[in-house]
């Protein structure tokens, strides 16, 4: 196997450093939407001036260069150990290139590395074996700590909700999950909502229904109308970019369904602010592709 | 857009409102949750003796924060190990967490603004009348255009509390932001807050 380590850097620089294409189409039509000379259109000017020129100048969109969450696909027979190894050289190399900032903070005393090296949850690594004749695909998701801070997670039933076990109650308690976000998780936001699951398999799921194109339709009908509907309602929730009010609070909302015990409904939202940082490698023999 | 050049006086401050966006310029300081309880502990509570630097650190800011400008941030500097300081990214980081000691520094200061995101509360509401001052809100995540706006770090103080955390004094042109706290007690966020409550309660019962 090659080594990889200067092309996750390259994935790690792509993005940090330039906003997908289909989360600013987003931005740019809701831009259209807010009125002339209001904060909120103000606002979205001024990210998108932002977006423009950190992809010029090769620099973090945004400051807060989030939790590194990579998800790999890889090959039966790859080594995950050299894989890991890699990528964390890659992440070091990053930190010292500015891509990212230093991140990692030990939380019993307060150290931060340095380097976004920390234990065996940072950077975080998933790995999923694929068939021997599978490419090996590298998805990352930098995920920063503003926006996570404002996710949810709801057991329902949720009385002071009124929210029951159904897709009208997930309805009810992601609406309320954005509105307590306000602003705070730099709006506009996208919201990935796992139901089922227990709590952990659920907050997992809830970010990994975030890898998704914003353009890509659900595949299940159900889901396919709860999540145009979430993102229609949201929006007339009234925050508004940054929440200084206006037409556009959310730019997308992701569902996946998990099973769950008989006894639990667990409903987790993972908030991502506006900066939606997640690009994809796929690696075939020598050759990159990066989308 | 207003164009705003440091120091502020209260006139001008008195004359903002919220909703309103403004263009920054001038020298300012970045300080978050150390500096802020370090010159609470230090100089205004006096928990804690100055010790190394501190007095120092303390007559080198105090002219600056006179009319000045404190922003929340942690950037993330090139040239550190050239001490060719550079402000790569620069955005703001929340502001609630400074909610305990903000109104007292501004006031012991006499500053007329915080620049941050997310809004602060009642106590901090309340300073902005009495300093007075305003809360100006930068957008959250607009790191390479701020850092752009960044014409020139002048000097770095308190790098012991690490790069995000230390004292930068910065000067900065034509820095985004819109006043959403102002000076005669009226806040966006609590608006913004009311009418999104209203429209989930709508919602909800439909
Ligand atoms: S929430 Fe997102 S845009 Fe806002 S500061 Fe954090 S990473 Fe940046």
């Amino acid at each position: 196997m090659n080594d990889l380590t200067e092309a996750i850097l390259e994935l790690i620089r792509r993005t940090s450093t330039d906003l997908p294409e289909d989360v600013e189409a987003r931005l740019r039509a809701a831009l259209e939407q807010e009125e002339e000379g209001s904060a909120a259109r103000g606002a979205l000017e001024t990210i998108l001036k932002n977006v423009e020129l950190a992809r010029e100048n090769s620099t973090p969109i945004c400051q807060d260069t989030g939790t590194p969450l990579f998800y790999v696909r890889y090959p039966e027979g790859m080594s995950t150990r050299a894989l890991r190894r890699q990528i964390i050289a890659a992440v070091q190399e990053a930190t010292r290139r500015t891509y990212l900032r230093p991140n990692a903070v030990d939380a019993i005393t307060g150290r931060n590395s340095g380097d976004n090296t920390g234990d065996e949850h940072y950077p975080t690594i998933h790995f999923e074996e694929v068939d021997a004749d599978q490419p090996l695909v590298i998805e990352l998701m930098l995920k920063g700590g503003g926006c996570e801070n404002v996710g949810a997670q709801y057991k329902l039933p949720d009385s002071r909700l009124g929210a029951g076990r159904d897709l009208e109650g997930v309805r009810k308690v992601a609406l309320d999950a954005v509105y307590k976000a306000q602003g705070k998780g730099c709006a506009p936001g996208v919201l990935g909502i796992a139901i089922g699951g227990d709590r952990g398999s659920s907050y997992l799921a809830s970010k990994e229904a975030l890898l998704r194109r914003l353009d890509d339709p659900n595949p299940n009908p159900d889901l396919d109308a709860l999540e145009k509907r979430l993102t229609e309602e949201a929006n007339q929730l009234g925050i508004g970019p940054m929440g200084f009010g206006g037409k556009t609070t959310v730019l997308g909302t992701k569902v996946k369904g998990l099973h769950r015990l008989p006894a639990s409904y667990f409903v987790s939202v993972s908030y991502m602010c506006w900066a939606y940082r997640r690009r994809r490698m796929t690696v075939r023999g020598d050759e990159v592709l990066y989308e | 857009m207003r164009e705003i050049t440091l120091p502020i006086s209260d006139e001008t401050v008195r004359s903002l409102g919220v909703g309103e966006a403004v263009a920054l310029s001038g020298v300012m300081i970045t300080g978050r949750d150390a500096v802020h309880k370090w010159i609470v502990e230090t100089f205004i509570k006096k928990t804690r003796p100055p010790q190394g630097d501190d007095l120092e650190v303390y007559e080198a800011i105090k002219p600056l924060l006179n009319g000045g400008v404190i922003y929340h941030c942690g950037p993330v500097v090139a040239g550190l190990d050239t001490g060719e300081y550079r402000f790569v990214a620069a955005g703001p980081t929340t502001s609630i967490r400074e909610e305990p000691y903000q109104a007292d520094v501004m006031r012991h200061f006499n500053a007329k603004g915080v620049i941050g995101k997310g809004g602060m509360g009642a106590k901090t509401l309340q300073g902005c009348q009495e300093v007075p001052f305003v809360y100006f809100h930068a957008i959250g995540g607009a790191a390479s255009l701020i850092a752009q706006s960044v014409r020139r770090v002048v000097a770095v103080h308190k790098l012991e509390f690490g790069v995000p955390e230390a004292i930068w004094v910065i000067e900065v042109e034509r820095f985004p932001v819109v006043v959403t706290m102002d000076a005669h007690g009226n806040s966006l966020h609590e608006k913004v807050e009311e009418t999104s409550k209203a429209n989930l309660e709508a919602l909800l019962a439909a």
